[in-house]
């Protein structure tokens, strides 16, 4: 087993990290225990549950199923990142208003989720919203009340879209 | 004008969750977010057998790698008295073995090591030989003469035989009655499947003596009595912290082999340990739910009216009977099974089985076997409609308890506080369009199409419980609160129950303001430290609103009480003409002279009557009168697919009665989450073994939880039939649909298939086993 260790930069909410992290090591795990951002959750060990999921180079990811090294050089958002200057990002303000969780384990990897599929797609029907976040599981809510959150954060986007447009 | 009054957001408000904004910016506290300074990691080699003799266990290639710090074997643990420790059922259970193995992916030795890859990496260098033994894996099989006997210790695989009800009686009346239908039920062996898997961080400190233990738990004052009745550490010494939670459904209940090795490992290596377990050793290890083989039958008159049942049941337990019962129900609370119907007698027996499978039975929001016992009734009462060609929503209707008969006895024993039933169900009805339902249906199945209306009319029984019937190793079943009022008139409130995504946060806060008058905003809720919390149960089955709920509200109502002396005495005004409105107490007939809440709070601290103790406080240990009986009727719609056997759900109205709803939008959720559960259950999900005790099932990849694409769009009503003897006419409502939901699912399948004589099929309901049918019935898939 190669124990070489090997240096990375990472863009990690808008902030320039860097360290030297081992091959092998898993970019969840470089994400909670080498950067210290534990909202990002660890949930299963077969790329199943999502819990992980965070929005690497534009696209959403499950950090489990990536080495951290494969982050080099790329910009990584995590759920840390969302909220600006105190004020949440409409989907997390979605997720509040809407009941969209509860135990909160699931919450974050799916808000990311959540985020790569409005970027995609800024008016989603339901069906796309399930489908969008059908890689992500939940347990405790029974997903008709994320879909509501997703549908509250698409709209409140749009109409933000619309008044920076206008201006 | 004055300032408006802040809104205090007592019963009945929707409000948004004071705990979410942890959570939606990732700042929730999971027991692996918990880092300390010097931290060791734990992995845990296991068992590949089910049963096997373990003739050596070497540790040395182990012990040579570098960063290892520790390995732990059963041998080690032996004599610190900690190789076996009592279940919480007054059996016990190996921690790690010394002589055998009884289960696949059982705990065999602890690795600890700097970081969890390297202790990943001593596992596979631990080399452990086992001599494999017959194994036992089908509870039915271990009940038989000359089986594989899995404790010897205890010379049977019988674990326990009970029963209840009148044998005599119910037998007369089946003996004389019209009509008898009978059907075998198995409730397949399910797994919570929690988002967040089971750990913990262990730190003992060499220097004070304590151990404190931030783990997975949902009762944490139980389990902190019981490590130290076990341990001998003593209480005062122990601090158990549950943090964040990320699902329990009863799965966090029980105490794992992982929790006590990290403990040891911490006071062995003199630094903090963490053990977070992997999710592919997690399904298959830590408590299952169910599994058990039900015979059902039920007797009844021509014209529908039910007369007796009649349950039959083998429930497999796994190696060691750990189930957290309250003690005196080994099979928890199946004799609920009578439902929401007035049987003239009824009779269960129950056989417990060990065999070579991990240990479990209740967990997965089941209420103590409340589903297992609603499964078998809701199921059979259909299957006697069928038979006797009546609907089955009228034969519910004809044979509901009525409503002027509550309190009720039910044939098996228990006394349900309140009940209405038929106004749940002709809601539910009116909502689908029931009648035009089954046109549709009877037109459908003549041109070949299948579609099926599946209803369950469910009584549930929560809230355990008064402390005469209800103990978990003779602790008391009641619940706790404690509420100080600062001098600015905020609150901090704590108790002896945790969440674990219930949203007690905001709930038990909406109870102390409906009670205070005081802003939810200005009240602080604490639970899971045994430190500073009163002692409490925990919350599973139901229990918390129930229980702890009702202290919080014990505890508001002695705070008043207090509050009302020292507003008499600021007032001038004699206590019996004070009069409280929320937030306040005014003087009768004149409300403008008046103290609210925050001014009585700082004269607590400040300017109190001589006779009064200073401080505004109150603690309550609340031991319920009785059990609550939320009830509620659910109907699904389903369509199959004639090509592919799926089961499509094209509606299911949910309608529920918990009492009164403290946040609606939070039972609303709760419902919502524990009909997915009651539908994974349905549709999707399985453990299996194999004869040789190897499991299916013990993964993400095997073991479907349903994902947003398939997962009906839950429709939900309500009708609100207070409990009597609840302080706030509150309810349980965390299982009902869980509870409440399989049967109407199989219902609405079986319904669709009725006419082909199916009269039932076992749980999951997945496409190749309908397709199958179909097939066999000379249905040519497309
Ligand atoms: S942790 Fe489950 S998919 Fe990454
Ligand atoms: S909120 Fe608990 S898993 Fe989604």
């Amino acid at each position: 087993m190669s124990m070489t260790k090997m240096h990375i930069r990472v863009n990690v909410n808008g902030v320039e990290r860097e360290g030297d992290v081992q091959a092998r090591l898993l970019l969840v795990h470089f994400i909670r225990e080498v950067l210290g951002l534990t909202g990002t959750h660890i949930g299963c060990d077969t790329s199943n549950c999502g819990a992980c999921t965070v929005v690497l180079g534009g696209k959403a990811v499950k950090s489990c199923t990536l080495f951290a090294v494969q982050a080099n050089g790329k910009k990584l958002l995590t759920v840390e990142g969302l909220a600006k200057e105190g004020k949440l990002h409409p989907i997390q303000e979605g997720f509040w208003e809407k009941h969209g969780l509860q135990c909160g384990f699931c919450t974050p990897g799916m808000i990311m989720a959540a985020y790569h599929l409005l970027q995609k797609n800024p008016n989603p029907t339901e069906e796309e919203i399930r489908r969008g976040i059908s890689g992500n599981l939940c347990r405790c809510t029974g997903y008709v009340k994320i879909v509501e959150s997703v549908q509250y954060a698409a709209e409140k986007m749009r109409v933000q879209e619309a008044q920076v447009a206008a201006r | 004008m004055t300032a408006q009054a802040p809104i205090i957001h007592g019963m009945g408000h929707a409000v948004k969750r004071k705990e979410d904004p942890r959570f939606i910016q990732g700042r929730g506290n999971y027991v692996d977010d918990v880092n300390l300074p010097g931290m060791l990691y734990l992995d845990i080699v296991r068992s590949p057998y089910a049963h096997a003799r373990i003739t050596s266990i070497n540790v040395e290639k182990a012990k040579a790698l570098p960063g290892v710090a520790a390995v732990i074997t059963g041998k080690d643990l032996e004599p610190l008295g900690l190789a076996w420790i009592p279940t919480l059922m007054n059996d016990k259970q190996m921690v790690l073995p010394t002589e055998k193995v009884v289960y696949q992916y059982q705990e065999v030795v602890g690795v600890v090591a700097e970081d969890r890859y390297v202790a990943a990496d001593a596992v596979p260098l631990v080399e452990v030989e086992y001599e494999p033994l017959p194994v036992v894996a089908d509870p039915r099989e271990a009940l038989k003469q000359g089986a594989t006997v899995v404790r010897p210790d205890k010379g049977s695989n019988l674990a326990y035989h009970w029963e209840a009800g009148d044998k005599g009686a119910t037998e007369s009346l089946f003996r004389d009655a019209d009509v008898v239908a009978r059907e075998e039920f198995y409730y397949p062996r399910l797994h919570v499947s929690y988002m967040e898997t089971v750990g913990c961080v262990a730190h003992y400190d060499a220097i004070s003596g304590k151990l404190t233990l931030w783990m997975t738990t949902q009762a944490p004052h139980a389990v902190r009595t019981v490590a130290s009745l076990v341990t001998k550490i003593p209480e005062n010494k122990i601090r158990i912290i549950s943090p964040d939670i990320g699902g329990g459904f009863g799965g966090k209940v029980y105490v794992y082999p992982g929790y006590i090795v990290a403990a040891v490992a911490s006071i062995l290596t003199g630094k903090p340990v963490k053990w977070i377990n992997d999710r592919s050793d997690d399904q298959p290890s830590t408590a299952f739910g169910r599994d058990c083989y039900m015979t059902a039958e039920v007797a009844a008159k021509k014209d529908g009216t039910m007369l007796a049942l009649r349950v039959k049941t083998i429930g497999d337990h796994g190696a060691f009977f750990g189930d957290a019962n309250p003690s005196k129900f080994p099979f928890g609370l199946f004799s609920i099974c009578t439902g929401s119907y007035d049987f003239k007698s009824a009779f269960v027996e129950v056989d417990g089985a060990h065999t070579n499978k991990p240990p479990g039975g209740i967990t997965y929001r089941c209420s103590f076997r409340v589903t297992e016992a609603v499964y078998a009734v809701e199921r059979i009462v259909d299957v006697l409609a069928h038979k006797l060609g009546i609907d089955p929503a009228q034969l519910r209707i004809k044979n509901f308890i009525a409503p002027d008969k509550f309190p009720y006895k039910s044939a098996l024993g228990w006394t349900y506080d309140s009940g209405n039933y038929l106004p749940a169900l002709r809601k539910a009805m009116e909502k689908v369009g029931y009648e035009q339902l089954r046109k549709e249906q009877e037109e459908k199945r003549k041109r070949g199409e299948l579609m099926g209306i599946g209803i369950s009319s469910f009584t549930e029984i929560v809230g355990a419980g008064p402390a005469h019937t209800f103990d978990i190793l003779g602790l008391k079943m009641f619940d706790s609160c404690e509420i100080r009022i600062h001098p600015t008139g905020k609150a901090i409130a704590r108790f002896g129950t945790k969440a674990q995504g219930q949203g007690h946060e905001t709930t038990f806060a909406q109870i102390i303001a409906e009670e205070l008058g005081i802003p939810i905003d200005d009240i602080t809720v604490e639970e899971g430290d045994t430190d500073t919390c009163p002692y409490g149960l925990g919350t599973y089955a139901s229990r918390s609103t129930p229980t702890a709920g009702a202290a919080g509200a014990m505890a508001s109502r002695k705070i008043r009480e207090k509050a009302r002396k020292i507003a008499a005495h600021l007032l001038e005004a004699r206590e019996e003409d004070l009069v409280w409105e929320p937030g306040k107490f005014y003087v009768r007939g004149s409300p403008g002279k008046a103290k609210t809440i925050q001014e009585i709070a700082f004269a607590a601290y400040t300017n109190y009557p001589p006779d009064v103790e200073a401080g505004l406080e109150a603690v309550d240990y609340y031991n319920p009168p009785n059990m609550t009986y939320p009830f509620g009727s659910y109907i699904c719609v389903v369509d199959i697919d004639k090509g592919t056997g799926e089961a499509k759900i094209r509606r299911f109205m949910a309608v529920d009665d918990c009492g009164n709803r403290i946040n609606p939008l939070i039972v609303d959720g709760q419902i919502h989450g524990a009909l997915a559960m009651g539908f994974g259950t349905a549709m999707l999900e399985e453990i299996k073994y194999d004869e040789n005790g190897n499991v299916f099932g013990a993964n993400f990849m095997d073991y479907l939880i349903p994902t947003a694409v398939e997962t009906p769009k839950w429709e939900t009503d309500q009708t609100v039939t207070p409990s009597p003897h609840h302080p706030l006419g509150a309810k349980g409502v965390g299982e009902s649909a869980t509870v409440g939901s399989p049967a109407a699912f199989v219902n609405a399948v079986v319904d669709a298939l009725a006419h082909l004589g199916v009269t039932h099929i076992d749980m999951p309901l997945n496409p190749w086993k309908i397709r199958k049918i179909l097939r066999d019935n000379g249905i040519q898939a497309e």
